[in-house]
């Protein structure tokens, strides 16, 4: 009766749920009419539901939850911590090199902003103004011993790069000399750096440094004397710069110091040019105007023709293409490497067909993986299944048998399998003892794919059955009992009801031996030889024998990212909580 | 047992024995056999063998020695899915993967049912188990009840001439049990099913069968109605299991006339209808039901045997008085009376004369 009156009751969205209850019980259809009537009176309160002094019961509850939330969150934190400090924050940072690139125009700030300008898809090289902004960046460069570094990473995008800069590093000291003898020769005044202090540095600056020492403290920081920069804009840019790297880099007494060429080229296009001299009364004023008289005379430099004499391949397109490329902050330069294209003037492209090896790479590590993986589900299941149905005693002691690898060095089991699988290992010996295999002709098991897969099979085997054992226990025999009184036969009983029930071990252990096995490294590296080896060996070879920990990043951003789509689609299809792992 | 070899008999075991470890007989001797249509109860306490004969029926065990045989027909060596056989477990055992429809429709597709047929079955077994709105749900999203219900539909969806079901209630609470008791019993009887069912819980076993099979250290102990198991137990196993019962422990002093005269251990001679005792000088328990024995003067029976007692305890239980009593030594003599207008509640400590008739005093085996 109380049944019927609750179902022509339609304001009930709840009423599913109390409705099997119902059915299924008579005796409780008078509890679920009492609910129900519980339910009316909440749905007749409009509004949120208050707490007894007023405040809204969701705020009262989180305001009583929040001790034990810190409390536990109090708990986590020393582990958090660690992982976020040694693992998080290193793998963030590692990913992060993967577009970071700006070495370029770091090193080469003057240049980059030049060749903004410069029609990179044209035929010709830039021009003077941007061989001389070459020239003061490689200056400053090669005295923080920065252009190597610079070579180095351009080498990676274009092979030459790296001895080219190392060259051209150590020649363009002497580029400026002309300058710098020029001015000397007018005048003795232009030889000596704390005269230059005298007109470039602020008053207050030279009476700080005036009897300074060493053991004083600091050197006072250099400060640039007002006004002058209006006056020789190019000079005292160089100049700070220079005063900066002489006190921070070389932690020299600047007045002690006499100015680089590279000051003096820098002068002598300020007295060339455009300048404020005519207004300048202060210190030297007779010195710049001598010299600014002179410098019409000088002898000039052609820095296009410098370069060229240095190197004839900075009248070459391609290391102009490739600075221009690479001269923004960030680059897709590594992931189109790690995908086997590059970056040209022309966006990107694919490497000729002999450079490409990353693709191959990854479609082989995907291909063997899912073999071990499939391996190890194939001989896991009946081990798991043994020991999931035997009494449990009898299942321990077999069960450390499983788990005796784990106890072994992975370098001792992988150097086992040489010995097993080469050419005069032992089973290859047993083949043809046996007279399967004949002697010339022995099987090639290692150094090889087959070699992986048989070595990581069995390393990763424990992966596989430990999840499956432990989903396998939790199935009842009853099940197995209740298929074949149903009238399935042995065979039926296990596909259509066992099989399905271990599904979840064998989702766990396969996402755990595919996992694994995608970025193993010690033992492809050991028995894969050339074509069994995995991009993850090619990673290593980046982060410590290439160091270009970019194009490293990069591959393993990717290697990343496919796992994570993998674990995607597992989800969608079979549904993570469908994994258990015990 | 007198109706072994009966040949109308559906289900027979012969002389079965069986042994787990070759040393010790779990089920010692079994001879029972049961018409088409019987609901059987194997009622036992626990380890008494009474799971392990319906493992052998179902085919999951194999025995030592003996012959069980369905129909005539000898299946000691027919695999457990070849049967024929429905089986209910006590932990249900619905596959978890499978909704309620794919459960009830396994049975049926392993035996190469049209899909057409199979759905009409499904629809027919859950109707009959009032569940028809349920086919689309997981087990897992049903009470145990209603799970129960699916594996009663499941085991039935076949059409099997023979059910059992092994303790199918033992996981429901009281009130649900008592409605599946009945249902079960219903849908049995309609469908004229054989059933073997069992138990452990008496009440059970006592409203649902026909006959019970009372089970103890492997061998049948009784196979009765159930009102005969309560009202003559053969032995003190059987009067001591089922129901309350009051013993009584002394020799027998003479036997005639069919009555027996048994002096108990603190001196009474009391009168007791023999059952197992043969002759004078045996050790006897006797067994009297605390709802046969009276106290109330006016309600005595002509010839009833009385004794003194002392009131110890007095326990109010709604429909009846449960009262302890100290008689002839023993401190644990329980009656029970109706909750009737006119009755007398006892006062602890009062000295009062019990008295009962000698045909419901049973001298049983010590």
């Amino acid at each position: 009766m109380a049944l019927s009156a609750l179902n022509s009751d339609s304001n009930f969205t709840n009423f599913d749920q109390a409705d099997g209850e119902t059915m299924s019980d008579a005796q409780t259809a008078q509890t679920a009419s009492s609910a129900a009537a519980a339910r009316i009176a909440d749905a007749a309160h409009t509004g949120p539901m208050l707490a007894a002094d007023g405040t809204p019961l969701k705020k009262s509850l989180n305001r009583a939850l929040r001790v034990q939330k810190m409390r536990a969150l109090a708990l986590i934190a020393p582990l958090l911590i660690f992982v976020l400090v040694t693992f998080i924050a290193p793998i963030a940072d590692m990913l992060f090199r993967s577009v970071e690139n700006d070495i370029v125009s770091e090193t080469l700030p003057r240049t980059t902003t030049m060749l903004s300008g410069w029609g990179e898809k044209g035929t010709d090289i830039p021009g003077e103004p941007v061989f001389e902004a070459l020239y003061q960046d490689m200056f400053v460069a090669q005295e923080a011993k920065l252009h190597t570094r610079l070579g180095s990473r351009l080498n990676y995008e274009l092979t030459g790069a790296s001895s080219l800069f190392r060259k051209s590093g150590r020649k363009v000291q002497d580029m400026g000399e002309v300058y710098q003898d020029q001015f000397e020769d007018l005048d003795g005044f232009w030889k000596k750096g704390e005269n230059w202090n005298s007109f470039m540095a602020s008053d207050a600056w030279l009476a700080a440094m005036d009897g300074w020492k060493k053991a004083n403290g600091p050197q006072p920081r250099f400060e640039l004397r007002d006004g002058i920069a209006q006056t020789l804009p190019a000079t005292a840019d160089i100049y700070v710069k220079y005063a900066d790297f002489i006190q921070n880099v070389d932690k020299a007494n600047l007045s002690k110091k006499d100015p680089w060429a590279l000051v003096y080229s820098s002068l002598y296009r300020d007295l060339s040019g455009e300048n404020g001299l005519s207004s300048y009364t202060g210190p030297a004023a007779a010195e710049l105007a001598a010299a600014a008289t002179a410098a019409s005379t000088f002898e000039t430099v052609n820095y296009t023709d410098a370069f060229k004499k240095i190197d004839r391949d900075w009248h070459k397109l391609d290391i102009w293409q490739t600075i221009k490329v690479y001269s923004p902050k960030f680059t897709s330069g590594y992931f189109l490497n790690a995908i086997d294209m590059q970056k040209s003037v022309d966006g990107a492209e694919m490497r000729p067909e002999n450079e490409q090896i990353y693709g191959l790479l990854f479609w082989r590590t995907m291909v063997m993986s899912l073999t071990i993986t499939l391996s190890c589900i194939l001989l896991g299941y009946p081990v798991a299944w043994i020991l999931a149905n035997l009494p449990a005693r009898t299942a321990n002691l077999l069960l450390i048998l499983v788990l005796l690898p784990f106890w072994t060095s992975l370098l001792v089991r992988t150097s086992a399998w040489k010995v097993m699988l080469q050419q005069q290992g032992v089973i290859n010996d047993t083949l043809v003892w046996l007279g399967i295999v004949a002697t010339d002709d022995r099987l090639a098991l290692i150094n090889n794919s087959t070699g992986t897969v048989i070595a990581m099979t069995h390393i990763l085997l424990p992966f596989m059955i430990l999840p499956m054992y432990s989903v396998m226990q939790t199935i009842q025999p009853t099940y197995l009992r209740a298929a074949k009184s149903l009238g399935a036969t042995n065979w039926t009983a296990f596909w259509r009801v066992y099989f399905p029930q271990s599904m979840p071990g064998i989702g766990a252990g396969s996402i755990l031996v595919f996992i694994l096995a995608i970025g193993y490294y010690i033992t492809p590296a050991i028995v894969g030889g050339t074509e069994g080896t995995f991009i993850s060996n090619r990673i290593a070879y980046h982060i410590s024998s290439s160091l270009n920990w970019g194009l490293g990043a990069a591959l393993g951003a990717i290697l990343l990212a496919a796992v994570l789509l993998l674990y995607y689609a597992y989800d969608k299809i079979v549904g993570i909580d469908n994994v258990k792992l015990g | 047992m007198a109706d072994t070899k009966n040949t109308d008999a559906f289900v027979e075991f012969e002389r079965v024995q069986k042994s787990y470890d070759g040393e010790n007989l779990v089920v010692k001797d079994l001879n029972l056999s049961l018409p088409k249509g019987e609901f059987l109860t194997m009622l036992g306490p626990s380890g008494s063998g009474k799971t392990t004969c319906l493992m052998m029926l179902a085919g999951f065990e194999t025995a030592t020695y003996g012959d069980i045989r369905l129909d005539g027909v000898s299946i000691n060596n027919i695999p457990p899915h070849k049967r024929g056989i429905g089986m209910v477990f006590q932990n249900y055992a619905l596959f978890p993967h499978m909704t309620v429809a794919e459960n009830l429709s396994f049975p049926l597709e392993v035996r190469k049912m049209g899909k057409s047929e199979r759905e009409e079955k499904v629809k027919r077994a859950l109707g009959m188990v009032q569940m028809g709105d349920f086919g689309g749900r997981r087990p897992a999203q049903l009470s145990g009840g209603q799970q129960q219900r699916i594996a009663l539909a499941r085991a039935l969806v076949f059409e099997p001439e023979l059910v059992l079901m092994d303790e199918p209630l033992g996981a429901l609470d009281k009130q649900l049990r008592e409605t599946l008791q009945f249902e079960i019993t219903k849908l049995a009887h309609d469908l004229g099913i054989t059933v073997v069912y069992v138990t452990h819980d008496q009440t059970e076993a006592l409203t649902m069968s026909d006959r019970v099979a009372v089970f103890d250290d492997g061998r049948i102990q009784q196979l009765a109605p159930p009102d005969q198991l309560y009202e003559a137990p053969e032995n003190s196993f059987v009067a001591q299991f089922i129901g309350e019962n009051n013993t009584l422990e002394g020799m027998v002093k003479e036997i005639k006339g069919g009555v027996a005269l048994v002096q108990l251990d603190s001196g009474e001679i009391i009168e007791a209808k023999p059952i197992n005792v043969s002759k004078a000088g045996e050790r006897t328990r006797v067994s009297i039901r605390p709802e046969r024995v009276e106290y109330n003067k006016e309600r005595m029976r002509d010839g009833a045997f009385t004794l003194k007692a002392e009131v110890l305890e007095f326990i109010y239980m709604g429909d009846i008085f449960r009262t302890r009593l100290r008689v002839a030594g023993t401190d644990d003599f329980i009656i029970k009376t109706r909750n009737a207008p006119d009755q007398t509640r006892l006062t602890p400590g009062t000295q009062i004369e019990i008295g009962w008739l000698p045909e419901d005093c049973r001298a049983l085996d010590a």
